[in-house]
Parts: C-alpha cells; structure tokens; sequence
C-alpha cells in the first residue's frame, strides 16, 4: 500500500492522526497533515483505510498493489 | 413550465413544481425523542419538501448524498448565494451581515478556519485532557455538594463546556449568563427575526469590546486574532461569536442526551463502567445515534447536479440531514439502536467536506471525560423524574433537553 496525502485539500479536521497515529501527523502552525510514512506496514492497512474513509476533505489517496514503486 | 411528472425523463421534475411537504421547526419528535424528527425523515434519498417561509428545498437523507454535497464543490456554504436555504426568519435576517468562516467558501473560508486550525490539534487538545478533567470534577462537586436531585444541564452539561471555551477564547465565565442567553436566543427557531438581529448585536458588540481592552501579549486565541493585525474588528467579533456559540451549546446538549440514552440503556452504561477503555468508541456511536445538529446542514447548488437520478438546479437549496445519513442501513446496521461498542467512526455528526467540525476534538475529549467522570463518580445515578416528563429542545437548531432531574 502506497500512501499519499495532499496539504492542499486538507481542512485540519484531525482525524487521520486519531484513526492512524503512527502514519499521520499534523504540522504544529497550522494543522495540516503531515505524512510519517508512505509504505505502512501490512497491520496498519485497516487504520489507514479508514483514514483514508473518513478523512473529510479527500486529502488521503491509497495505491494498493503493484503499481507501486520500490 | 413543464408538468411536475415527465415519463420520457428519468429525472425528476424541477423543485418548484408538484407537491412538496412542509418541513416544520419546532422539529417535532414521533414517539421516540432519539429518532430523527418524522417531517425530516423521507424514505428517497433526494426529496422535495418546503420550508417555513414557503420557499423549495431539496431534502438528502441518504448517507452517500449528504456526503457528497456536503464535499461537492458545486454546492456553497455561503448564505448570500440566491435560493440558499434558510431554516428559520432569524437565519434568513443574518444574511446581509459579515459572515463567519462557517458561511464562507473556499478560499475565503480556509483562510480565515486556517487562523484557528492551529489551536484544535490533536495534540493540542490532547495535552488540555487534564485541565478538562479538573473542570469536571470541580463542577461535578459543587453539584454533589448542593446535593441529589440535581438537574444535569444546569448544573454539569451547560458549565463544563462553557468555563473550558471561555477559557480557551479568553472570554471571562462571570458572563456565562449573557452569552448563554443570548445564544439560546439565536439558536431558536422561534425567536422572531428582530430577536436575533439583537442578540446578534448584542453579542457582536460586547466581543468587539472584550478585543479592544485584550492585551497583545494575550494568549488565548482572541488575544492571537487581535494580535494579528489583518483581521477587521467585524471579522474578530463574528468568528469569536461562532467559536463561543458552537464550543458550548453543542458540547452541553450532547453531554446531556448521552447521559440519558445511557439511562435508557443501562446495560450499556454498565459495559463503559467495567471498562473505561470503551469511552472512545462509545462517544462517536453517541455522536452518531444522537446526531444534535438535527435539521441539517444547509447548502445552495452553484450549478447543475446530478444526485442518486435526481438533478438539483443551480440556485436550488439543500438540506443534508446528518441525523438520517447516520442511520443509514448500508452503513449502520440496526442504526436506529444504541450499541456502545459499534464501530461508528464513519458517522457524520461533525459534517463533511471542508467545513467539518473545527472544534472537534476539544468535543470528543470534553464528552469522553465528562460521561466516563459521571458514571464512574455516581454509580448509582439515575432519573428523578419519569422519562416521559422530559422536556426537549425541538425548537432549537441543536437538538438536547432543557433539564434533566438526575438522583444519585
Ligand atoms: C458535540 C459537539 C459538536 C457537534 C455535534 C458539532 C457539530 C458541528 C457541525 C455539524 C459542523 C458543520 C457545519 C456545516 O458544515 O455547516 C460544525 C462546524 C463547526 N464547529 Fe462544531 N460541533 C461540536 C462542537 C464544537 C466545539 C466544541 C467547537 C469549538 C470549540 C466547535 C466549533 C465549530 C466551528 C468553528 C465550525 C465551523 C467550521 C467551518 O466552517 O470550517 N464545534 N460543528
Ligand atoms: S483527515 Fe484529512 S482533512 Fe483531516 S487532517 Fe487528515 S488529511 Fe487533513
């Protein structure tokens, strides 16, 4: 799974870094997200789906399979 | 124009034709004041119905509806948008005035949300749990000390949220009882349109001169939004009046009606007292099943849109019931039923899109202590009146009780 999150949609809502805190973080200024890491291990894949679900603003994209780069 | 029924076409007819039901507010209840108001509830996903002032609306009920208007850039939170829905006079008086972020769109609406998203961080919010906790508990004493019964909302609900926004705000608790009048005031739907110009006003006003007497070095977040220097005084009074108004009513009704389902279900109750780990969880199913912000969330389309075969004109109105997306059965099975241990992080009690819920963990850090100290504190604690005696707020555009007598 390859992890990508976009500053610009992002509204600060917080809820990634409730659901999936060792993947997200938010920028301390302003709150904005901020990625931990972009290859999360296998374990963490249903935190980061439902990130990815429940993010309001869209910001949160997930490639899975193998489309994704080494 | 056309007739309101096309068989050649599968969309439906436009929102001025036809029948259409009358949404009513007061919002009242059918026989169970947890479900949603009945006027509000329809069986299609995208209805037609008409507000109190006669004007059309469309009503989304479904989850994936309300979701997508909700993010749908091509619907606007801005209320100066011809055919933006309003659900009472008051709302509709407010129109003309300088709007907070909450009735703004993108860019404007980021730009001022961004001064603020700062001061709600997880983290943040996360590292005031004890200063939360010690609010609670001393009002919680003060309210054991005056003695059983008590009413909740009065003495534990409306305080807590109030003394921890204000601190936060920088406003001074001493006149809780002004603002709260007040924005019990602006919040009711049947406070005539000159009752809430004034409250408005008065509000407005007394903020601006809370602002000039704040000084530079001021920590709390009105103090930072003086000290910026590119806001007007208007934009300080109106964003401080939303932080105010939305940090304490919203809070307060919710503690409120989570400690009476918990009455209603006391098995529940008893799962959250043997293992406090459950509060987490617990309060986003209280969040979903209660669902405060009851008549929805307003929004005008900006163009043409097409929702689940229906397609809403630009300067058509909509109104997202957060309440009925949240017991959609495609999501929540037996979504009409409390069940503390659901997994209902999906809900959309806090909107979606861009304008959700800025102060949402300081609410979810705020319920998850007040409800776990209460039950943990009062393990005997109970109704003092029958159920049916109570008395809630179907008039105001947050849903709660206006008291709750509670033995212990
Ligand atoms: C359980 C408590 C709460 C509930 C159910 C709730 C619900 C909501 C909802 C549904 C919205 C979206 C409105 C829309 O899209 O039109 C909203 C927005 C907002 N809420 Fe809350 N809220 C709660 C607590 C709070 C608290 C404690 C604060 C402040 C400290 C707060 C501040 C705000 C603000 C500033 C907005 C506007 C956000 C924007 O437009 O970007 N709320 N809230
Ligand atoms: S959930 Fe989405 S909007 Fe909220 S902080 Fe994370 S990326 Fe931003």
């Amino acid at each position: 799974m390859h992890v990508t999150v976009d500053q610009n949609r992002c509204c600060s809502s917080g809820q990634c870094v409730l659901t999936a805190p060792t993947v997200f973080d938010q920028s301390e200024e302003d709150g904005l997200v901020l990625l931990l890491q972009d290859e999360p291990a296998e374990a963490l894949h249903p935190q980061v789906r439902t990130a990815a679900a429940i993010c309001p603003s869209g910001a949160i994209s997930l490639t899975v399979g193998q489309a994704v780069g080494a | 124009m056309s007739q309101s029924t096309s068989p050649s076409s599968s969309l439906s007819a436009s929102l001025s034709t036809g029948q259409a039901d009358l949404l009513t507010m007061p919002a009242d209840r059918g026989g169970c004041p947890f479900d949603p108001p009945p006027s509000y509830r329809k069986e299609a996903s995208v209805s037609r119905v008409s507000l109190w002032d006669g004007s059309p609306c469309w009503l989304l009920n479904g989850y994936r509806e309300v979701r997508t208007a909700l993010t749908d850039r091509r619907f606007s939170a801005d209320a100066r948008h011809p055919g933006f829905p309003f659900l009472t006079p008051g709302r509709r008086e407010l129109v003309g005035d300088n709007p907070s972020f909450i009735r703004l769109d993108d860019p404007e609406h980021s730009r001022l949300r961004k001064m603020l998203t700062g001061d709600f961080l997880i983290k943040r919010v996360e590292a005031m749990r004890p200063g939360i906790q010690r609010i609670v508990d001393e009002t919680l004493d003060a309210m054991l000390a005056k003695g059983s019964p008590a009413d909740l909302v009065a003495e534990f609900a409306l305080p807590v949220p109030s003394l921890v926004i204000c601190d936060l705000l920088g406003v001074p608790y001493e006149d809780h009882e002004f603002f709260q009048r007040q924005s019990k005031l602006l919040l009711d739907a049947t406070s005539p349109a000159g009752t809430v110009r004034q409250a408005v006003d008065e509000l407005e006003q007394y903020l601006t001169a809370l602002a000039a007497r704040i000084g530079a070095d001021d920590e709390s977040i009105l103090g930072r939004l003086v000290a910026r220097g590119d806001l007007t005084s208007d934009e300080i009074a109106s964003n401080a009046l939303l932080l105010l108004i939305a940090g304490h009513e919203t809070t307060a009704n919710m503690t409120s009606l989570s400690t009476l389902a918990l009455l209603r279900n006391p098995e529940q109750a008893d799962r959250l007292r043997a293992d406090p780990s459950l509060i987490r969880g617990a309060v986003e199913e209280l969040l979903r099943y209660l669902t405060i912000v009851h008549t929805g969330l307003p929004r005008v389309a900006l163009e043409d849109v097409e929702l689940d075969g229906v397609l809403i004109r630009a300067g058509e109105g909509v109104l997202c019931m957060l309440s009925t997306a949240n017991r959609d059965e495609e999501l929540f099975a037996a979504g009409s039923e409390l069940d503390v241990e659901r997994d209902a992080r999906r809900h959309l009690a806090f909107g979606f899109g861009v304008h959700q819920c800025l102060g949402q963990p300081l609410a979810r850090a705020e319920l998850q202590i007040a409800l776990e100290t209460l039950l943990r504190r009062l393990p005997e604690l109970r109704l003092a009146v029958p159920f049916e005696e109570l008395s809630f707020r179907t008039e105001t555009i947050v849903y709660g009780l206006r008291a709750l007598p509670i033995a212990w």
